[in-house]
C-alpha cells in the first residue's frame, strides 16, 4: 500500500516538479470536465491558456491585470519573510487610490506635468499610512496584526464608499458614486498603441529587482529573515524587531498603495466604488504560490491574470458560465497547494508513513 | 406581431442568404454585471438576450459575459468583444459606463447600448426604464396590505436611481395610507442575501408589516416570508421565494426593446439616443398578484396602471414636500426628468435622513 512519508530534508527536486506535476494534473481534470460539457478539451484549454496572448493586446492586458497584484504580493512577500502577518493589502491599495485620487483632482484644471508623480507618491504614501496604522497598534499595543488588517480592510471600504458617494463624487456625475474623469496629465501614458499596457506595468519589474536585491543581497534582507524564522535569534543578534517590523509594514503598504494609483490613474482613469476586485487578497495566494520568493511570485502573479483573461475568453468564445470557469480556476490553485505535500513527503510502499503514524515509532 | 416581424425580416434577409450560402450574422454581445441566475437584474437582461434569440434564430448570434467587475477589467470585456466581431454590445451596469464609451471611440462601426448611463456618443445609446412607475403601484399595494402602516425598505446604494424609487414607493404607499411611514436601511452593496435578510428582519421588528426592496437577492423575500408579513419583490418575479409573502414585484421587461435595438441595427437605421420609458412601452410592469390581495385593491391598480400608460398620471405630481418639508412640486406639478435624474431627497413619509 502506497503511504507518504516525511523527508528527512525538503525535497529540491520536487520544489520544481510539484508546480509541472499541478499543471498536468488540472489540464487532464480540466479536459476531462470540459469533455464531460461536450466541450472540446483541446480547444478549451487553448482558449483558456494560449489565445489571452495571441495578440499584443493581450499581452498587455496580463501585464494591467498582474501589476497590481504582483505590487501587492511583493510588498506582502517582505512582511510574510519577517513573520509579520499582514492580510490588508486590500485596504492598503484602496487607501492609496483615495490619497490619489485627492491629488488628481486638485490637479482636474491646471496644465502642469507635476500632478502624476505626485499622484503617484501621494498613493504610496496613503498605502503607507494606512499599514503604518497597523504597525503603530502592533508595536505600541501589541495588538494582533491579522485582526488589525482585516479590520482595516473594512475601514479602507466603507471610506472609499464614503468618498465616491459624497465628496469625491463628480459634481457634474447626476450624483452617481464616482469621482470626475482625472484630467489627461494625471493619466499614465499608454506605452504601445493599440494596447492599453501603461507606463506602470514597468513598475512591476523595478520592484522585482529591488525587491530580490533587498532580500537575497543586502544586511537588511538578512535581518528581515532571521526575525522570520526566529526572533529570539533576531533579538540575540541585536536586530530591533521594531524597526524591521516597521519597515516591512510601510514597505509593502507603499508597494500597495502604488498599486492603487496606477490602478486609478491608469485603466480605470477615476475613482469608482469598485477600484479593486480583490487584487490585495488575490496577492497572499500569489506570495505564497510564489513560495515568497520574487521570481515565483512574478510566475505566480503573470499565472493568476493569465488565468482571469483566460476564463473570460471561455465565457466569449465557448459560451460556457462563469462558475465553469471558476471551478477550473479553483483547480489549478487546489493542485498547485497540494502538490506542495512531495516538497516534505515522499510516496513509500512501506509502512511507517502519515497515513499510518502508528507505526512510525518502530521504523528507526 | 413578433411573427409579422421575424417573418418580414426573413424575407428581406432571404435576398441576401440566397447570394452567399451563410450570411454573416449579426452578432451581439451582452456584458453582465452580476450571473445570470433565477432573479435579478441581470436575470431580466438575459431574458431579453433569449427572447430575440428566438425571435431572429440564424440572423443574429448572441454571446455574453457574466460576472464583470466595474473597475478595469470592465473594459477589456468590451474590448475584446468588439475586437472578437460583436455588432451590437449591450454593457448592462451603470459602472460600464466609461469603459464603454473608451472602447466605442476605438469601434466605431459597432453599436453599443448602456443600461442606466448619461453618456452618449454618435454610436453609444443609453437606456432604461421608468421603474419608478411600478413601484408608485407597488406601493399602492403595500399601502393597502399595511395594517400597521410602517413598511420596510431594503436598498442598496443611497444613488438617484434607489432614492427615485424609495420615493415613489413612497408616494404609492401613502396615497391610500395617509399617514404610513417607510423606514429604510442601507446596504452598501447589490448583492448580500444573509445582510439583506438580516435588514428585513430589524425591520419588521420595528413594526413593518410589508418589505420592500431595491437590491438583488431573495433574501428580504425570505425575510418576510419566514416572519409572516409581506414582501414586494424587484427586478423579476420573486414569487417562488415567498409564496405566502410575495405580494408581487416591479419588473424590468427588455424584451421588446431589444427586439426593436436588434431591427434597427438589422436594418441600418439606429441612432444613438436615450430611452427612458415605463410602462407605455411595455418596459416596466408588474409581477403577478399574491392571490390574497383583495379584488378591490387589484382594480384599482390595475386603474392607474391604465392611467400611467396613457400618461395621465405621473407618480411624481405634487404636491410633493420632502420629509424636511421642503416643496418639491406644487399642486399639480410634475418634477420634470432633469431633477428625478439626480434625485437626492427624501419625500415626506420616509424615516431619517440620507446617508451624506
Amino acid at each position: 500500500m502506497m503511504t507518504l512519508a516525511k523527508r528527512q530534508q525538503p525535497s529540491h527536486f520536487w520544489v520544481y516538479l510539484s508546480p509541472l506535476l499541478a499543471i498536468a494534473l488540472t489540464l487532464a481534470t480540466g479536459s476531462l470536465l470540459f469533455a464531460l460539457l461536450d466541450v472540446d478539451p483541446l480547444h478549451a484549454l487553448t482558449t483558456f491558456f494560449i489565445t489571452p496572448l495571441s495578440d499584443t493586446f493581450g499581452v498587455g492586458e496580463l501585464l494591467i491585470k498582474s501589476t497590481p497584484i504582483l505590487l501587492c504580493a511583493l510588498g506582502l512577500s517582505l512582511c510574510y519573510r519577517a513573520g509579520i502577518w499582514n492580510i490588508g493589502a486590500e485596504g492598503q491599495l484602496i487607501a492609496g487610490s483615495i490619497s490619489t485620487t485627492l491629488i488628481a483632482l486638485a490637479f482636474i484644471d491646471s496644465n502642469t506635468g507635476f500632478s502624476l508623480p505626485l499622484a503617484l507618491l501621494a498613493g504610496m504614501l496613503g498605502g503607507a499610512v494606512f499599514a503604518g496604522i497597523a504597525a503603530l497598534l502592533k508595536y505600541q499595543f501589541n495588538t494582533n496584526e491579522i485582526l488589525t488588517t482585516i479590520m482595516l480592510n473594512y475601514i479602507a471600504y466603507h471610506l472609499l464608499q464614503w468618498g465616491v458617494h459624497g465628496p469625491l463624487r463628480d459634481p457634474n456625475g447626476f450624483n452617481f458614486p464616482e469621482s470626475a474623469l482625472f484630467d489627461a496629465n494625471t493619466i499614465l501614458p499608454i506605452l504601445l498603441d493599440g494596447t492599453r499596457a501603461h507606463l506602470g506595468v514597468l513598475f512591476t519589474p523595478i520592484v522585482l529587482v529591488l525587491t530580490w536585491v533587498l532580500l537575497s543581497k543586502s544586511f537588511a534582507g538578512f535581518q528581515i529573515e532571521t526575525l522570520g524564522l526566529s526572533p529570539l535569534s533576531a533579538r540575540m543578534a541585536g536586530f530591533s524587531s521594531k524597526k524591521i517590523g516597521y519597515s516591512v509594514f510601510l514597505l509593502s503598504g507603499a508597494l500597495a498603495g502604488l498599486a492603487g494609483a496606477i490602478e486609478v490613474t491608469g485603466p480605470i482613469g477615476q475613482l469608482v466604488p469598485q477600484v479593486s476586485p480583490g487584487y490585495g487578497f488575490a496577492a497572499i495566494i500569489v506570495a505564497f504560490l510564489g513560495r515568497l520568493h520574487p521570481v515565483g511570485i512574478m510566475l505566480a502573479g503573470l499565472l493568476m491574470g493569465l488565468i482571469h483573461l483566460g476564463g473570460e475568453l471561455v465565457q466569449l468564445e465557448l459560451g460556457l458560465p462563469k462558475s465553469i470557469t471558476g471551478i477550473f480556476q479553483g483547480l489549478l490553485l487546489f493542485y498547485l497547494l497540494s502538490c506542495d505535500v512531495f516538497i516534505q513527503y515522499r510516496l513509500t510502499t512501506q509502512p511507517g508513513g502519515l497515513l499510518h503514524p502508528k507505526k512510525t515509532q518502530k521504523v528507526t | 406581431m413578433k411573427i409579422i416581424t421575424s417573418f418580414l425580416l426573413f424575407f428581406s434577409l432571404l435576398p441576401l442568404a440566397m447570394a452567399d450560402k451563410k450570411p454573416k450574422p449579426l452578432e451581439v454581445g451582452f456584458v453582465y454585471v452580476s450571473p445570470t441566475g433565477e432573479a435579478g437584474w441581470t436575470h431580466t437582461h438575459d431574458l431579453g438576450r433569449q427572447h430575440i434569440e428566438k425571435v431572429f434564430g440564424n440572423t443574429i448570434k448572441t454571446r455574453y459575459v457574466e460576472s464583470v467587475k466595474e473597475g478595469a477589467d470592465a473594459e477589456r470585456v468590451i474590448m475584446q468583444m468588439a475586437k472578437g466581431g460583436a455588432d451590437l454590445i449591450f454593457s448592462t451596469s451603470f459602472g460600464f459606463m466609461n469603459p464603454t464609451l473608451k472602447v466605442a471611440k476605438r469601434f466605431p462601426k459597432v453599436t453599443f447600448m448602456h443600461a442606466t448611463g448619461y453618456k452618449r456618443a454618435k454610436n453609444v445609446s443609453t437606456y432604461f426604464d421608468r421603474i419608478y412607475e411600478a413601484r408608485y403601484l407597488s406601493g399602492v399595494i403595500a399601502g393597502h396590505m399595511s395594517k400597521s402602516g410602517i413598511s420596510g425598505y431594503v436598498a442598496a446604494f443611497p444613488i438617484p436611481e434607489v432614492i427615485r424609487g424609495i420615493n415613489a414607493y413612497t408616494l404609492g404607499f401613502r396615497s391610500v395610507n395617509p399617514k404610513g411611514k417607510i423606514k429604510v436601511v442601507w446596504m452598501n452593496s447589490w448583492f448580500d442575501p444573509a445582510k439583506e435578510r438580516e435588514a428585513a428582519e430589524s425591520l419588521i421588528r420595528q413594526g413593518a408589516d410589508v418589505i420592500a426592496q431595491h437590491t438583488d437577492s431573495p433574501g428580504p423575500v425570505q425575510g418576510a416570508e419566514a416572519a409572516g408579513v409581506y414582501a414586494i419583490g424587484y427586478h423579476s418575479d420573486m414569487s417562488v421565494y415567498g409564496k405566502k409573502a410575495h405580494l408581487t414585484s416591479p419588473v424590468h421587461n427588455w424584451n421588446g426593446f431589444y427586439e426593436d435595438t436588434v431591427n434597427q441595427v438589422l436594418k441600418g437605421t439606429w441612432k444613438s439616443t436615450d430611452t427612458w420609458e415605463g410602462y407605455s412601452a411595455n418596459m416596466t410592469t408588474l409581477a403577478p398578484f399574491n392571490p390574497a390581495i383583495p379584488q378591490s385593491v387589484i382594480n384599482q391598480v390595475k386603474q392607474l396602471e391604465a392611467q400611467i400608460k396613457a400618461k395621465t398620471l405621473h407618480p411624481f405630481t405634487g404636491p410633493i414636500t420632502s420629509n424636511k418639508g421642503k416643496i418639491l412640486a406644487k399642486k399639480g406639478q410634475v418634477i420634470p426628468d432633469e431633477e428625478l435624474r439626480k434625485m437626492q431627497v427624501y419625500v415626506e413619509g420616509v424615516e431619517g435622513e440620507l446617508p451624506n
